[in-house]
């Protein structure tokens, strides 16, 4: 923001970064590689509602193209779950080994929200995996700084710490890392988790 | 573009701050040239008084920079919490989250102050050493999201510098006052007891004067000025807060509760939280009469009316509903 900005009081709602979130697939990978976490094939957009029935249209949009793409391999219909926070999950299923399948729908999400104008509203997009001792982790990308950072939950509302920087190590320079852990912050009870 | 229209800034807000702000350099201009011409009618030992006004004022306004939060912390006897410190404050520090991950800044501070007033603040000199504040009893009153509309309008101040602009606006003010309050004894006592030599007593007193009277002048219109900026961005951190939250009437009803609670809120308490209100999300102080004195309570404000406030969001509320 610059100097005349910050003076005048005219904050603009910033523009998220999209391209990185392809590098979710390779890492995956990697991440297959060094420990037994597999994707489960389910992935979500999170977003602020705007009010007004602009954005309501553009969210039909979505819905209605993310139901199109899952109806033709036998996937599941998206589904949109709003949280304690106020905020809309739209959450997309897919097989396991799509997770290529699943970051093209996530993408499409971002794309429309970003053409029609509601950009600055993209929160995050959350990938979730699972290990052989059905532990829950999510890779979570940041829209606003184009970075991820893993997020593993426990049973009543604690995080797993140290799973979370091992699997950091574990996946290294694949993926583009939030260097600042205070953003690392947790979405409890996240839907796709 | 359609994203650039959507969230195109407000020239109207911008070109009247832009005025204000230069009416206050204006002011600060004409008082500098009125020391300096004091100071060349007269001997150096009084422009010394002016440099000692100077440097004190500048190290109030400093001071008060530097520690803004932790003043306004123990003022308003909040405690600081983390996302451990039980529910209440885990859901606080979740809307904190993703309000700040929406506009990508860094997290403040969070606390909760024990209050019965509804209400909010956020002070501290930069976006890394913020701090937000909220009231246990605006908690209890809103709900998440009209809580998360309050907070992501505290956080625009942070963004806005706020803190920054409204300290450095002030600081001719606080120089102005010091000097009125200087000059004042210096008519009292320096007439008479100061003489040396050859010089001449009256002439001294006389100066004096002319110096209280261009401080008391300087001191008013800064003051009107300051509560002029003080409320256009108040107005700025309205609309930035709702462009960023996507939602202007969960702000607008936010506004509508405190506002309309604050009111009934005896006035012992109100005095308590006087020196904070230029900080807070509404003034805790009604400066208005039953009756007549609307028009002059709304020029001494630190912060718009509700309608006016009100008015500014609907605009942002046509803005986001826009087609594309």
């Amino acid at each position: 923001m610059g100097f005349l900005d910050t003076l005048l009081g005219r904050t603009k709602p910033v523009q998220p970064k999209l391209d990185d979130l392809f590098a979710l697939p390779s890492a995956a990978i990697t991440l297959e590689a060094g420990s037994t976490f597999k994707p489960t094939g389910s992935g979500s957009v999170c977003f602020r509602q705007v009010e007004g029935r602009s954005f309501s249209d553009v969210q039909k949009e979505v819905e209605d193209l993310l139901d199109m793409s899952s109806g033709k391999e036998g996937g599941l219909p998206v589904e949109v779950t709003k949280d304690t926070y106020g905020f809309t999950w739209l959450v997309s299923s897919h097989m396991s080994d799509q997770l290529d399948a699943l970051v093209t729908d996530l993408h499409a999400v971002n794309s429309s929200l970003v053409d029609a104008g509601f950009g600055p509203q993209l929160l995050c997009t959350l990938v979730a995996f699972r290990d052989d001792q059905e532990r829950r982790l999510a890779l979570i990308y940041l829209y606003k700084r184009g970075t991820f950072y893993p997020f593993a939950p426990l049973d009543g509302e604690r995080r797993n710490n140290a799973l979370e920087l091992e699997i950091k190590t574990t996946i290294g320079d694949d993926l583009k890392w939030e260097q600042d852990l205070t953003r690392w912050f947790p979405v409890w009870g996240a839907p796709g988790l | 573009m359609a994203a650039r229209t959507r969230y195109a800034p407000d020239r109207g807000l911008t070109a009247r701050m832009t005025a204000t702000m230069f009416l206050l350099g204006l002011v600060f201009v004409g008082f500098i040239a009125a020391i300096i011409g004091i100071g060349a009618a007269t001997h150096a030992s009084d422009a010394a008084i002016v440099l000692f006004a100077i440097v004190l004022g500048g190290g109030f306004a400093i001071g008060s920079l530097f520690y803004s939060d932790k003043i306004a912390l123990s003022t308003a006897r909040a405690v600081e919490v983390s996302p451990n410190d039980g529910e209440r404050a885990r859901y606080l520090h979740g809307i904190v989250d993703r309000v700040c991950a929406l506009a990508d800044m860094p997290k403040p501070r969070v606390a909760i102050a024990p209050s019965p007033i509804p209400n909010a603040f956020a002070t501290g000199r930069n976006a890394d050493k913020a701090v937000l504040c909220v009231t246990d009893s605006i908690m209890n009153k809103l709900e998440p999201e009209e809580l998360e509309g309050v907070i992501a309008h505290e956080l625009s101040h942070v963004a806005h510098k706020d803190v920054q602009v409204m300290t450095i606006a002030s600081f001719l003010a606080i120089i102005a006052a010091l000097l009125i309050r200087i000059s004042f004894y210096g008519e009292l006592f320096g007439g008479g007891g100061r003489g040396r030599g050859g010089n001449n007593n009256g002439g001294g007193a006389y100066i004096f004067f002319i110096l209280m009277a261009v401080s008391i002048v300087v001191y008013a219109i800064s003051f009107l000025l300051i509560r002029l900026l003080s409320r256009y961005r108040e107005l700025a951190a309205d609309r930035s807060g709702a462009l960023l939250t996507g939602q202007p009437s969960a702000l607008k009803s936010a506004l509508i509760k405190v506002t309309g609670d604050m009111a009934k809120i005896p006035t012992r308490d109100l005095r308590t939280a006087e020196p904070l209100n230029a900080f807070f999300f509404a003034p805790a102080m009604h400066l208005s009469a039953p009756g007549g004195g609307k028009s002059l309570s709304a020029i001494f404000s630190t912060h718009p009316s509700l309608e006016r406030r009100l008015a500014e969001l609907d605009k942002v509320q046509r803005q986001l509903s826009q087609g594309r």
